[in-house]
């Protein structure tokens, strides 16, 4: 038994480390962030001018609202998409097709982001730009995030439609429930908080989303007037001057994307809590 | 009864209108995804050849191949895989064998891999820059970035680990117990065994989701498009060289789509043979 003793004794190491990336992680982020925290106001961020950091001009508001609106119209998009995908799936489709396009959404999945990103610059914003230049823009970063964050809602709108007991849909039917009477009367109130926590972690993606939204979004700092203005998100701000930021200007990178993990923690926190108030 | 006559045709309105909107989503999500491949397809495969795949990029990648950056891409997979791999299953062998579910340091470990889970890569790609580029004194190095992207497939390789190995029987640990084994040894010769299949797919996952990694190797791994000499020179990973070609190499949009079809295709195979284990392994249990 003396090497099971050992051998629990070096797992436990391993576990340690693994669990611990995530407190270096946040350490090195506050670290590094520290010298703007505690010299400049955080309502700096707020009310300077604008975003000139090589004019020690810090604010992150324009960004943070690119951020927010590319997401929040994804989801527009990707959650009745994505909905129908599973309602499909699950209730509509014959069995080979259901595990047919299924198996599209996997792949889809799988897709890196930078493949989205190249494909939206070489296709989407050229056919934007015939419709109403400069092409680049709020809307084709939308577009974009959308393709991404389906095939999550749609994974996860199907396992939580799939673990709703048979037995409900047998009295559902008993009853002469219509096939959508049905799905909105008790499929999808007996899988609605797996299908939200979904939802959420569809948005926490979208809001941390680098690469594509950078390579659609055109990455003019401002507030958009309309969805065919082009924006820059907080995420890609990041990516893009990351390479020559010294200083204050480098630790301002690293409060946004501090700010951008508290909001992804805060949803992840969420959904976490939604399925275990489920489970439990 | 003309009332219940009415309400019943309404239903049958909403019904049709309803299953007309999922076929219509369905289809717009098929045809997008077909758009998108053939896009690729038709891009990409007039500039493939034997010599794009065996020549290093010249001209920042205008002319010549991908051979360096395949090169390096192997190479930070492989640094990645060696750090992440063995934290990873040891987590999850301590969480399912040695712990009971409920116990503090395993609803610890839990909640921590949950929320690394959820941090965004361009986060990853801030920590692996201060940390071991930096702090480290590692550089713009491939194994800058492959630990970088280590710590990214953590909870991944952990929590696809944990479910193959929660799979197994009880009776296979209860049985090696009244046969005296000790649990090293059941572990190696009947637990990982059994579990194989499931741990297997879990690595193709891992490996797939570090193919597809750009914004944490952006300034980790560095831009550097030469055929590595070692571990501590930068090495630009293939999707980084997508990203650049398109971005910031104005005449580049011929190779990138010639790596966007390579790297697509590798990806979509390693999917394929990861669903393709997770399916058989599904319908062994059923059978069993």
């Amino acid at each position: 038994m003396h090497i099971d003793h050992l051998l629990a004794g070096i797992l436990r190491a391993g576990a340690a480390v693994a669990a611990l990336v995530m407190l270096l992680i946040l350490f090195f982020l506050l670290y590094e962030s520290w010298p703007v925290l505690t010299e400049l106001s955080v309502f700096r961020f707020v009310t300077d001018t604008s975003w000139h950091p090589l004019e020690r001009a810090y604010n992150l508001m324009p960004m943070l609202s690119g951020t927010l609106l590319a997401s929040m119209g994804a989801l527009m998009l990707a959650v009745p998409l994505g909905m129908a995908s599973a309602l499909f799936i699950v209730f509509f489709a014959p069995t080979h097709l259901a595990t047919l396009y299924g198996r599209l959404i996997e792949l889809l999945a799988g897709i890196p982001s930078v493949v989205f990103g190249f494909w939206g610059l070489t296709t989407l914003v050229p056919l934007i730009n015939e419709w109403h230049p400069p092409g680049a823009s709020l809307l084709a970063g939308i577009l974009v995030l959308t393709l991404m964050i389906l095939p999550m809602i749609t994974l996860t709108a199907y396992t939580a439609l799939a673990a709703v007991p048979e037995e409900l849909f047998r009295n559902a039917a008993a009853l002469g429930l219509s096939r959508w009477g049905m799905i909105s009367g008790v499929a999808l109130p007996a899988a609605r908080t797996g299908i939200t926590a979904g939802i959420i972690l569809a948005a926490a993606r979208a809001l941390g989303e680098t690469m594509a939204v950078l390579m659609v979004a055109g990455n003019v700092v401002q507030y958009p007037e309309s969805i065919f203005d082009p924006i820059r998100t907080l995420a890609a701000n990041i990516a893009l001057e990351m390479a020559y930021a010294m200083g204050d200007h480098r630790a301002v990178l690293f409060v946004s994307g501090l700010l951008l993990m508290l909001l992804v923690m805060a949803l992840s926190a969420v959904a976490g809590l939604l399925e275990k108030h489920h489970h439990a | 009864m003309p009332e219940m006559i009415w309400h019943h045709t309404l239903q049958k309105i909403r019904d049709c209108g309803v299953q007309g909107f999922v076929y219509l989503a369905v289809l717009l999500v098929s045809a997008v995804f077909v758009w998108m491949l053939a896009d690729l397809v038709r891009g990409g495969f007039a500039h493939l050849s034997w010599e794009f795949m065996t020549e290093s990029p010249r001209d920042a990648g205008r002319a010549g191949g991908i051979a360096s950056i395949l090169v390096s891409t192997v190479l930070i997979l492989l640094v990645a895989l060696v750090t992440a791999v063995p934290l990873a299953w040891a987590t999850a062998v301590l969480l399912t064998e040695f712990v009971p579910v409920t116990s503090p340091l395993g609803k610890t470990v839990r909640f921590s891999l949950f929320v690394l889970a959820g941090v965004p890569s361009i986060v990853f790609g801030l920590f692996g820059n201060a940390f071991f580029s930096i702090y480290l004194g590692l550089g713009f190095s491939i194994l800058s970035g492959g630990l970088t992207l280590a710590c990214m497939l953590l909870p991944i390789l952990t929590s696809t680990a944990e479910a193959g190995l929660r799979a197994v029987p009880e009776t296979y640990r209860l049985s090696a117990a009244a046969l005296g084994i000790t649990r090293t040894a059941a572990l190696i010769h009947l637990i990982f065994p059994a579990a194989a299949p499931a741990l297997a797919a879990g690595l193709l996952i891992g490996i797939g989701r570090a193919l597809a990694e750009t914004a944490a190797l952006l300034f980790t791994s560095g831009y550097v498009d030469r055929m590595p000499g070692s571990l501590f020179d930068s090495g630009r990973a293939l999707a980084l060289h997508i990203f650049d070609l398109s971005m910031n190499v104005p005449g580049g949009d011929m190779p990138a789509y010639a790596s966007a079809l390579v790297l697509v295709s590798l990806l979509l195979c390693i999917n394929i043979l990861a669903m393709k284990l997770a399916y058989s392994l599904q319908r062994r249990k059923i059978l069993t």
